[in-house]
This record gives structure tokens, C-alpha cells and sequence, in this order.
């Protein structure tokens, strides 16, 4: 009987790969591409429009000369290589300014200030940003608090050191207090200490100290401040103080205290209802007539502020909208435990709000960066300011895609950065609630 | 914060009303250093240079300013100012003037407190053409297609300008310098009119800039020139008097070359005057007996300056036109030094 049967499979056969019709790169193709006939003209067409547009830009980028000492000279150039009207960029202007566009005034020699300056923030918000580093690295943060400024505007080296100390006097300050009166009377103490030693004895003892061990890098005036350290520096100011100015606004405004509540509503709706370039008109111009002639207030901190102010405004609605998206059984919770309002917020509320609130803040966060550019409508030299300043040398007269492409791929890789950053976050955080 | 300051500084403005008149040049002298305001980046008037150095016509007056009063011409702080920005900087005391392509209006002269001390460059609205065109007169531009900013005076200047002298012409209204030129380059526009000294700089950026003239009629007046604070004449006489002697230097022919050895005494009774070695012009103005002297040697003389940064050698080329002396046709007259 078994010999009837011609052939008896005694194995499987192993698994053939799928036609390459399917998979990989032609596969992909087919089904991305050319699925059906309008899917396959619009990418005709799709892929024309890239060949015309990339066609047009390469060349343009990677033919341009960098070594020239002016406009003219990239025309001759031009003029002798092609001979036929046919001009590409002129990298030239950025590799003889990048170095103003990027470090504003400083001169050559003060560069490492602001070099130095960038890695401490970097370093200072890496615990933020990636929990598992130490701990320890907050210090860091905390020095650079100090330390960045001086860095920037220069100095005695004891005025931040002096700061510093005000900064953890009213830390302990606060601690003792609180252990014996409570959480309340510790941060009104705590405050008490920093301000009283801030305003009258940090001056002396950084005098005293400077007379002892003199130690000082030479002052950069605001007025040098300029280029891709000034925007930063207004960015980074603006979100780092604009967030806890933020929280409290936002907590305000949920609160049932009659006078807090419409206090920060009324701040928080005043500032929303008045666009960024006006309050900057207002840190400019309007203060000037407010102000006594002679009296310096530098108008970079100002604009700082106001920054700050504006920043934190719409934060704070952010906020608010993480604290209302939490379930009511939360705040629930947390009274049936018995913890009091801050216990909750901190160890409850606000961890999760903020959580939902990340892609928003983040968000707000790349718009403060971008608005940065709008203080060169008050004649301070963000990078955009400083393309005009170029623009205005004869040298350079003329010259535009060049310069602001240099400048707008900085800001792109910025914010593309900030964006990625917070998807990661995200991702990191996601508890799985949704 | 905000508020604190608010009420500090209205406090502090009231205690300190009465000084609203206080002597500029003793704050400068004790300061040490001239806060000159000036632009953010206009070509040939203020720009930074690669070292980050202010370079420029105006900066040069603020250079012979320092010369006279510190004998140091970098002993000045430029503050770039917005045009927003300017009137209120000076009049809150940022700046000591303003060098600072400000037209010298009535409005601004009377109600705005401020006071023009002299006019360094006469500005005015001009016509940039193609040679091509073949036109050597704005007379001739009847039918012509015209480039022209929207909603400013040079639009109404040119309308009256066309108007007055019975031709017509196509307005092409465009957004701001920058597409002006891309639109005239490529031949939109027939025409382009603003103000001659930015023509100039169009002129200059352009591919083949000598395929292009500015028409020598001026339609308009917008003298530019120093500003100070109103109410304070001592300052505003320094500020009058170095622009003054920067003019005489070149009608009277000292240069920047010459003036170290004409200080030493001329038989010109004038140039002894000015330069500090007869009388006591100096002193009269709180100053050394050598101020003009040291001006002259630190920038050069009146056309020295306008060579070097906006003159027909340099890329801009501009004509010296209303610019030159008035020996020579143009409007630049110094009163006498006596």
C-alpha cells in the first residue's frame, strides 16, 4: 500500500520569504507610492516638485564660496567662475560673523565667558531633564544660578558668591522656622532672611571679600550683550523663573481665597490681553519717562522681566488646565487623608497636573525662545538685530537668505530640540491612564 | 516688583524734578565717556563693524565730540536707538544726543522738547534709474512705472512732485526696501524713490551698480542732524560748535593732516582762533583751548569725514550735492569763530 504512494513529504518545508513585491524597498514603493493610478500621479508630480525645489537649493548651498572678504568679491568670483550671471551663496558673510551673530560684542577674548556660561546651563538642567543622573548634580543648577550671570555681565566673583550665601541662609532659615511654626511662617522667614541679608549685608561682605582676595573678570556692558547670547540668555531667564511665578498663579487662580484669586486672574487676563511687543515697548520706552533721569536700570533686565512676566501668564493657564483635567477623587483623596492644602498640591496634585502639562509648557517654552527675536524691534541686538547691523557694512550690503538661513537652522535645531524633548518626556512619564 | 519700581521711581522723579535742566557736559565730564545715540545698522551712517567697533559718518561726529571735550576720541558709549525709542532716551537722559538720522522737524524741535543743533547731512527723497533709461533729469520721468513705499511722505512727496510739474506715472506700491530692490533689479519698476542716501545704499548693493544713477533733483528737506535736550544750552553749544568746526576746518582747508602743525600759529587770524592759539574760544566753551584742534585730528575735517564713510570713493558714492560747502554751492556753512 505504501509503495502505491509516489512521493511522501517526511519534512516541513521551511518558510520562504515573502515576494519582494511585498516587502522591503520595493514592496514599501508599491504600497506608499504607487497603491493606485492618483496615488501614483500625485507622486509623480510629488517627486518633481522635490527634484525642481532641491535642484534649485543644493546647488545653491554647496556651491557658495566661503572665503571672500566681502559681497563684491563673492560676485567676482562668481563672475569669473561661471561668467554668466549665475551667482550661489555667499557663505563668506557668516564665516566672518557668525562669531557676532552667535556671541554678540563680547570681544574674542571673553568668549570662553559665554562658552562656559551655555555648558553650566546645560549641565545644570541635565538632573532636570534626565532623572537618572545624581542627585548631586543640582548643585550645579543651583551654583549656576548665580555663577551664569556673573558670567555674563562680569564682575567681582564674590558678588555671586555672596548672593549664593543669602540664597542658603533663607533655605535654613526656612527649615528651622518650619519645624518649630510651620510651613507658612518657615517660607516667611526664610524669605525674611534672604531679603534682609541680600539688601544690607551681601554688599559688604562682597566688598570686604574682593578687598581681601580680589577676583573679578571685566564688566561686559548690556550694551555689547547681543546675538545668540542675549536671546538665550532672555529665554532661559524667561523659563526659569516664569515656571514656579507660574504654578503659584495657577494654583491662585483655583483658589477659593476671594483676594488671591482675583489678584492672579486679574494679572494673569491683563497680561494675556496685551501682546509681547507692547509690554516691550513698555519695559523701553515707557519706563523711561516713569524713571528719574540718571538712574540705570539696565534695560536688558527689563525686557528680562517683562519677559518673564508674559511667559509665566500663559503658563499659568496651562497649568491651570493640567490641575482641572485631574479626577475630583484626587483632591478627594487627598483631604480624606487628612493632608493639608500644600501636603496635597505637592504630593498629589501637582505631579500630576504638571505631568499633563508638559507638552503645553514645553510648547510655551519654544514660543519664548522665538519671541525673542522681538526685542530687535527695541534696538537691543538679538541675533536678527545683529543680521541688520551686518547688513548696514558696506562690506556686506545686500546680502540676505545667507544670514537669516544661518540664523533661522540655529533656532530650528533649538526648538526641534525642545520639541523632541518633550515627546521623550512624555513617553517617560506616561503612567497609563489613557 | 513691577509695581514697587513704579512707585519708587515716581517718588524719586519728584525728588529729583527740579534738576531736569542739570549741566550735561560737567555729568559727561564726570562720567568720563559720551553717550551718543545712534542707529541700529544704517549703511554708511552707523554700523558695527567685524570687531564689533562702531564705524560710520554719524559715529564719526560722536568721535570728534569725545576728541574735544576728553582729547580721547573712543571716550564714547554708543547706544543704538530705535527710531520709537530715541526721543524718550534722550529726553530721560540715556543719551547725551543723538546722532541718529533724526530730520530736523518743527514738531520735534518745539513740542517735543528737543533741540537740533546743526544739520551734518542734508538728506532729501531722490529717483534711482537705470542708465539705460537714458534720462539725466526726474523732469523726464513722465509715464514713467514707479517703485514706491506705501503710506509714507515720500509717497505724497512724489505724487506733488509729478503733480507740480504736469507728468504722470504708474505707481508699483511695494512693502519695504528689500522687495523694492528685488522688483527695480528686475526691471517691475522704472523708477525707485525714498530718501538719497538710502538710494545710495540700494544703488551700491545691486550686481552692477554702475548701471544705475541717482537723478540729481532732490524733492524733499530732511536735514539730518544732532539732537540734545531742550534747556540746556551749554551742551547744546559744544555739540554746535565741534559739528561748526568740523565745517570751517574744511572751508578754511585744515585737515586731519595738516591741523597738528597749523595749531602751532597761522597768519590766518581765524584758523588761530578755532585751532585755540589766539583767544580764548576754549574756555567760553568750558573746554581746553585746543578742542577744535583735537576734533580735526581725531576724524578729520567735515568733507574728510564724508570721503571716508559715504563719498563717491566708497561703495555707497554718494555726491557731496547739498552736502558741500557753501563756497562750493552747497548748504554747509559754519558761522564765524570769532
Amino acid at each position: 500500500m505504501a509503495r502505491e504512494i509516489a512521493f511522501v513529504r517526511s519534512e516541513m518545508l521551511g518558510e520562504k520569504p515573502p515576494p519582494a513585491s511585498i516587502v522591503g524597498v520595493q514592496g514599501w514603493i508599491k504600497d506608499n507610492l504607487f497603491s493606485s493610478v492618483s496615488n501614483s500621479i500625485l507622486t509623480v508630480v510629488a517627486l518633481y516638485l522635490v527634484f525642481v525645489i532641491l535642484s534649485g537649493i543644493l546647488p545653491w548651498i554647496f556651491l557658495g564660496i566661503w572665503n571672500a572678504e566681502s559681497l563684491a568679491e563673492c560676485r567676482e568670483i562668481f563672475a569669473e567662475r561661471y561668467g554668466d550671471g549665475t551667482e550661489y551663496a555667499c557663505w563668506a558673510v557668516v564665516k566672518a560673523r557668525w562669531h557676532q551673530i552667535v556671541f554678540g560684542y563680547y570681544s574674542p577674548d571673553q568668549y570662553w565667558r559665554p562658552i562656559l556660561g551655555f555648558i553650566l546651563i546645560a549641565v545644570s538642567i541635565a538632573p532636570i531633564l534626565f532623572p537618572k543622573l545624581p542627585k548631586k548634580l543640582f548643585f550645579v543648577s543651583f551654583a549656576s544660578l548665580f555663577l551664569y550671570p556673573w558670567l555674563i555681565w562680569g564682575g567681582s566673583f564674590w558678588t555671586p558668591i555672596t548672593a549664593a550665601l543669602g540664597a542658603v541662609i533663607g533655605f535654613f532659615a526656612y527649615r528651622y522656622v518650619t519645624e518649630r511654626f510651620g510651613f507658612l511662617f518657615g517660607v516667611l522667614a526664610g524669605c525674611a532672611a534672604a531679603l534682609i541679608w541680600w539688601s544690607f549685608i551681601s554688599g559688604f561682605a562682597a566688598s570686604a571679600l574682593q578687598s581681601a582676595i580680589p577676583a573679578t573678570i571685566a564688566q561686559v556692558s548690556s550694551l555689547n550683550l547681543a546675538g545668540f547670547v542675549l536671546s538665550i540668555t532672555i529665554g532661559i531667564v524667561a523659563i526659569v523663573a516664569s515656571l514656579p511665578i507660574a504654578i503659584v498663579l495657577a494654583l491662585g487662580r483655583q483658589s477659593d481665597m476671594w483676594i488671591v484669586n482675583k489678584l492672579c486672574t486679574g494679572f494673569i487676563e491683563t497680561i494675556r490681553g496685551v501682546p509681547l511687543i507692547t509690554l516691550l515697548f513698555v519695559a523701553t520706552v515707557l519706563l523711561n519717562y516713569f524713571l528719574p533721569r540718571g538712574v540705570e536700570f539696565d534695560v536688558i533686565l527689563r525686557v528680562n522681566i517683562l519677559v518673564t512676566l508674559f511667559t509665566a501668564a500663559y503658563i499659568a493657564e496651562v497649568i491651570r488646565g493640567g490641575l482641572a483635567a485631574l479626577p475630583k477623587g484626587q483632591y478627594e483623596a487627598a483631604d480624606a487623608l487628612g493632608l493639608t492644602y500644600w501636603q496635597a498640591q505637592r504630593q498629589i496634585i501637582l505631579p500630576q497636573a504638571l505631568k499633563i502639562s508638559i507638552p503645553g509648557i514645553v510648547s510655551n517654552f519654544i514660543s519664548v525662545f522665538k519671541d525673542t527675536t522681538l526685542v530687535s524691534i527695541v534696538a537691543l541686538n538679538d541675533p536678527l538685530g545683529i543680521a541688520n547691523n551686518i547688513r548696514a557694512n558696506s562690506d556686506w550690503n545686500g546680502i540676505v537668505w545667507e544670514l537669516y538661513g544661518f540664523i533661522a537652522l540655529i533656532f530650528w535645531v533649538v526648538c526641534f530640540s525642545m520639541s523632541r524633548y518633550s515627546m521623550y518626556l512624555e513617553r517617560k512619564l506616561q503612567t497609563g491612564h489613557r | 516688583m513691577k509695581t514697587s519700581i513704579f512707585i519708587s521711581a515716581l517718588a524719586a522723579a519728584v525728588a529729583l524734578g527740579g534738576l531736569a535742566s542739570a549741566q550735561t557736559l560737567d555729568d559727561v565730564k564726570a562720567r568720563g565717556k559720551i553717550n551718543c545715540g545712534v542707529t541700529e545698522g544704517t549703511l554708511g551712517f552707523s554700523a558695527r563693524d567685524g570687531e564689533g567697533k562702531h564705524q560710520g559718518f554719524d559715529v564719526d561726529f560722536c568721535r570728534a565730540l569725545g576728541a574735544a571735550i576728553f582729547g580721547d576720541s573712543e571716550a564714547v558709549e554708543y547706544i543704538e536707538l530705535s527710531s520709537k525709542n530715541r526721543f524718550t532716551a534722550l529726553s530721560a537722559g540715556q543719551v547725551d544726543l543723538l546722532y541718529r538720522t533724526t530730520t530736523w522737524t518743527f514738531s520735534r524741535d518745539v513740542d517735543l522738547k528737543t533741540s537740533f543743533v546743526g544739520v551734518n547731512y542734508y538728506d532729501g527723497q531722490g529717483f534711482l534709474v537705470p542708465t539705460g533709461l537714458g534720462v539725466s533729469s526726474a523732469k523726464e520721468l513722465d509715464g514713467a512705472t514707479v517703485c514706491i513705499e506705501t503710506g509714507t511722505t515720500t509717497e505724497l512727496n512724489l505724487a506733488d512732485f509729478f503733480r507740480v510739474n504736469g507728468m504722470s506715472y504708474t505707481p508699483l506700491p511695494v512693502g519695504g526696501t528689500t522687495e523694492a530692490k528685488a522688483l527695480f533689479e528686475e526691471g517691475a519698476c522704472d523708477v525707485y524713490t525714498t530718501d538719497a542716501s538710502a538710494l545710495a545704499g540700494v544703488r551700491a548693493s545691486l550686481k552692477d551698480p554702475a548701471a544705475f544713477q541717482i537723478l540729481p533733483e532732490i524733492v524733499s528737506k530732511e536735514p539730518l542732524g544732532p539732537t540734545v535736550r531742550h534747556g540746556d544750552d551749554q551742551w547744546g553749544d559744544v555739540v554746535r560748535w565741534t559739528q561748526n568746526a568740523l565745517v570751517a576746518a574744511e572751508e578754511l582747508g585744515v585737515t586731519s593732516a595738516n591741523v597738528a602743525e597749523l595749531a602751532n600759529g597761522t597768519d590766518n587770524p581765524e584758523i588761530n582762533r578755532m585751532l585755540g592759539s589766539e583767544g580764548a574760544l576754549g574756555a567760553m566753551l568750558n573746554l581746553d583751548a585746543d578742542w577744535a584742534a583735537r576734533a580735526i585730528a581725531a576724524t578729520g575735517n567735515y568733507g574728510e569725514i564724508f570721503e571716508r564713510n559715504i563719498g563717491e570713493n566708497t561703495p555707497i558714492g554718494l555726491a557731496r550735492g547739498l552736502n558741500a560747502q557753501w563756497t562750493q554751492g552747497g548748504l554747509q556753512y559754519s558761522p564765524p569763530f570769532r
